[in-house]
């Protein structure tokens, strides 16, 4: 470890499992609002999403030593968080249909109504936290099927592997899914970044 | 020559680039002559670059402190094992 390199996450884990604390809080900081994205965009809720923050670092903490390092640390809080996130998902929708693990069939699966060329970069014609606000908006709206399959894959950039162990679905599932979900969000998106887009948030 | 509903199909494989390369170069054919096509493929592009490019929020202070205090205590009890 040099002065002006930062340590890596496995030094850090190294350190903390050999009773570091410090280590382990410098992870905390490294990652905790990635985790408290991810807790975010899967339950949709603010409430839930402080507390799936709260238990993924309490449980990382608390089972360090469980953590072999097959994957990279950060993929295994991303596995903690999201379980504890579905544990949240699912208990809101007592009585609700929770749709994760069965097939959702759309009708037309591949919709593409929106055929229109964005006008520009959005990234130069609206603020980081204007941006953020929308593609949150966005994404809450597909359905829990596609969001997190679509959180996991292009947001946390986890494989169709990892995504599909971490959810319990088949390799096609996963697939299948971030298809419709990409699709789905092109089709939202489009109608706001489109050419003369007039009263582009009026979807919202 | 595959059409329309064939490219929208393979679209995810074609971004991630995970399909054969004679699958790849008919869709690349397909994409060429297709303006429709084109723009949903230019369009979902740029959909996952912002996605991907979007920095998460920094955590709100108040919310961190109450998560620095639960580990805190975490740690004491870990070290102090009543
Ligand atoms: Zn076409």
């Amino acid at each position: 470890m040099t002065d002006t390199e930062p340590p890596s996450d496995e030094q850090l884990v190294d350190l903390a499992r050999n009773g570091d604390d410090g280590a382990f809080s410098e992870l905390v900081k490294r990652y905790n609002r990635r985790i408290l994205r991810v807790a975010r965009n899967i339950t949709n809720n603010a409430e839930d999403s402080e507390d799936v923050l709260q238990e993924t670092f309490l449980k990382a903490y608390t089972h360090l030593d469980r953590f072999e390092g097959h994957s990279k640390f950060y993929t295994w809080l991303v596995r903690i968080a999201m379980n504890e996130a579905l544990m949240k998902l699912r208990k809101r929708k007592t009585g609700k249909v929770v749709s994760l693990d069965e097939e959702l069939s759309t009708g037309d699966d591949t919709v593409t109504r929106e055929i229109a060329v964005w006008d520009g970069n959005p990234e130069d014609q609206f603020s980081q936290h204007e941006l953020r606000e929308l593609l949150d908006q966005t994404v809450s709206s597909l359905p829990d099927g596609f969001r997190t399959v679509f959180i996991l894959r292009d947001v946390e950039e986890l494989s169709t592997e990892e995504t599909a162990d971490m959810l319990g679905l088949s390799i096609p599932a996963v697939k299948s899914r971030l298809l419709r979900a990409r699709l789905q969000l092109r089709e939202k998106l489009t109608r706001v970044f489109k050419k003369k887009g007039e009263n582009a948030f009026a979807f919202l | 020559m595959p059409s329309c509903k064939d490219f929208l199909r393979e679209l995810s494989d074609y971004l991630d680039e995970c399909l054969d390369p004679s699958t790849r170069q008919e869709l690349d054919r397909h994409v060429q002559e297709c303006p429709s096509c084109w723009v949903v493929l230019d369009t979902t592009k740029r959909t996952l670059k912002i996605y991907k490019g979007c920095e998460p929020q920094a955590v709100p202070t108040d919310l961190e402190d109450r998560l620095m205090a639960a580990l805190q205590k975490r740690m004491a009890e870990k070290k102090s094992p009543s």
